[in-house]
């Protein structure tokens, strides 16, 4: 085991592994971290804490990943580079470890234009793949990025995001393969909405055996009503959100159970494309609805390993 | 070539306001090439700044670089009788000036910009970020470091879409365009690496060349 979290044991138990996402609040309550928590608490085997996500300020994912394992809910400490430098990420990284967190999911993190705070300097002192090589040596050869010696264990299940559905389509794959050999140890995608295109990814992905050698838990948007699925469409740089999808929730008498409907019948063909391990589910402010997707998906109760 | 753009009228009224006599001085390289601090600017930006105030005595001046000594001195002559200096070049020529006239407050007309090229016209997009470092032998003449809007090494990150960065619709991905590159150039291995995080420079800057110091050191 590199980090015994429960995380990494469904995964390597060869169970299909279920998380999703908690972000935390633009406020210091920890009580939204909290409800998130025991919402989502039975049905996964770990939460992702969001950083600054799309930019905008909030409370510290290391926070979040604190209050969530004060209650016994496995966190995934996200970390993007776009506001930390070598010396911040490493250190958090030990602040982490120290404080229990053993999940990490590496992230460039999203443009700070996007967020409030626009004119903010980007730090982008490394890169995403840079700093998963990071933390795997922190990891694995107890040293800093400049090859001095670290005292104590570092021990982190390391994660990686993949879009499949961005820009080069036939390159995306050979960075998936680079974010792999820099030591991912699991994946977890962009949310999927073209399945074809996916289906096509995933092909290329195992033609490499990339999927023996990390385990990829494909992402899922729970869509609450049509101006969701085509703000996605329209505005969400890296997704892509077929025509067809949007036309369902248009026309849904009730778009809420059509969104939950779309995001059962994902499911249910991810169940049947080889090498997926699992599903991440990011349902930003639609949290409530994620216990029943992962019953009604056939899913529960969640696997205790 | 650096390119700049023009301050805000009123910005450089302010800071001309407690001086009556000033020296504008333009400069002939790449301030005249991206048409923001040659001769012709020089003119319009005396004449706005005349009709505003009739008060104000304004003698005009281009040098061919702000950036260099020997040209500075020709402005010798001409600082004495001026409460002020105001200069067109990019920020190193201002400083460059300021530093030849101590006594003389030297004022910048215009704002730097970034090292970059004239697109089409009217048109300027950024290419260099001076970083030190030069990698453009393994990204197919393309820079990451400065057209990447993450500065990744490795991209492309998951938000281009449609050839162009999230950032700007007018922003063409760095990472798509090197990928297109190296395969026209069969380079597609280069991708596949994985570069070392980058050695960033100290600022300030400072270039030592010993071997052009040795009438200094002897």
């Amino acid at each position: 085991m590199k980090s015994g979290s429960n995380l990494e044991r469904i995964l390597e138990s060869g169970q299909f592994a279920v998380t999703a996402e908690a972000g935390p609040p633009k406020g210091s309550s920890p009580k939204v971290v909290q409800r998130k928590g025991e919402l989502l608490k039975l049905c996964c085997d770990a939460l992702n804490v969001t950083d600054n996500q799309t930019a905008i300020v909030r409370m510290s994912s290391l926070s979040g990943c604190v209050l969530l394992k004060e209650m016994g809910v496995e966190p995934v400490l996200q970390m993007v580079v776009r506001d930390r430098n070598r010396l911040a990420l490493q250190g958090d990284i030990l602040g982490a470890a120290a404080l229990g967190i053993r999940n990490v999911l590496c992230l460039s993190g999203d443009h700070q234009k996007f967020g409030n705070h626009p004119t903010a300097k980007g730090v982008y002192d490394i890169d995403s793949i840079q700093f998963i090589q990071m933390v795997k040596t922190m990891r694995d050869e107890h040293k800093f990025l400049n090859g001095e010696e670290i005292s104590g264990d570092v021990p982190f299940f390391i994660g990686a995001a993949a879009n499949p559905f961005a820009d080069p389509f036939e390159f995306r794959v050979i960075r998936l393969a680079k974010k792999v050999s820099a030591g991912a140890d699991f994946i977890q995608t962009q949310g999927i909405f073209d399945m074809p295109k996916f289906i096509e990814w995933m092909k290329m992905v195992r033609d490499r055996g990339l999927d023996e050698k990390t385990h990829i838990l494909a992402g899922l948007i729970p869509i609450k009503s049509v101006g969701m699925a085509r703000y996605m469409r329209n505005n969400v740089s890296g997704l892509s959100v077929p025509k067809e999808i949007v036309d369902r929730m248009a026309d849904a008498k009730e778009p809420k159970e059509e969104g939950v409907k779309i995001c059962l019948e994902t499911i249910e063909q991810l169940k049947e494309v080889d090498g997926i391990h699992g599903i991440h589910i990011m349902a930003v402010a639609w949290e409530d609805i994620v216990s029943r997707i992962i019953e009604e998906a056939g899913l529960m109760p969640r696997p205790v390993v | 070539m650096i390119i700049a753009e023009q301050k805000p009228l009123a910005e450089i009224q302010d800071m001309v306001a407690p001086y009556r006599k000033i020296l504008l001085v333009g400069c002939g390289t790449c301030m005249t090439f991206c048409s923001a601090g040659g001769p012709e600017q020089v003119n319009e930006l005396a004449g706005t700044l005349l009709s505003e105030n009739k008060n104000k005595v304004i003698e005009k001046t281009t040098i061919p670089r702000q950036c260099a000594v020997k040209f500075i001195d020709r402005l010798e002559n001409k600082v004495g009788d001026h409460e002020a200096i105001l200069s067109m070049a990019c920020g190193n020529g201002v400083q460059a000036v300021a530093s030849r006239f101590p006594d003389k407050p030297v004022l910048p007309a215009l704002n730097t910009q970034f090292i970059g090229v004239e697109k089409e016209p009217g048109v300027w997009t950024e290419n260099c970020l001076a970083c030190g470092d030069c990698i453009l032998w393994r990204t197919g003449g393309i820079c990451p470091v400065t057209r990447c809007a993450k500065s990744l090494l490795n991209g492309a990150c998951g938000g281009a879409s449609g050839g162009k960065c999230e950032v700007s619709k007018d922003c063409p991905c760095a990472w798509q365009e090197i990928y297109h590159a190296l395969k026209r150039l069969n380079m597609l291995h280069y991708l596949k690496e994985k570069p070392q995080v980058k050695d960033w420079p100290i600022h300030p800057g400072r270039v030592v060349r010993e071997d052009l110091r040795g009438e200094v050191l002897s």
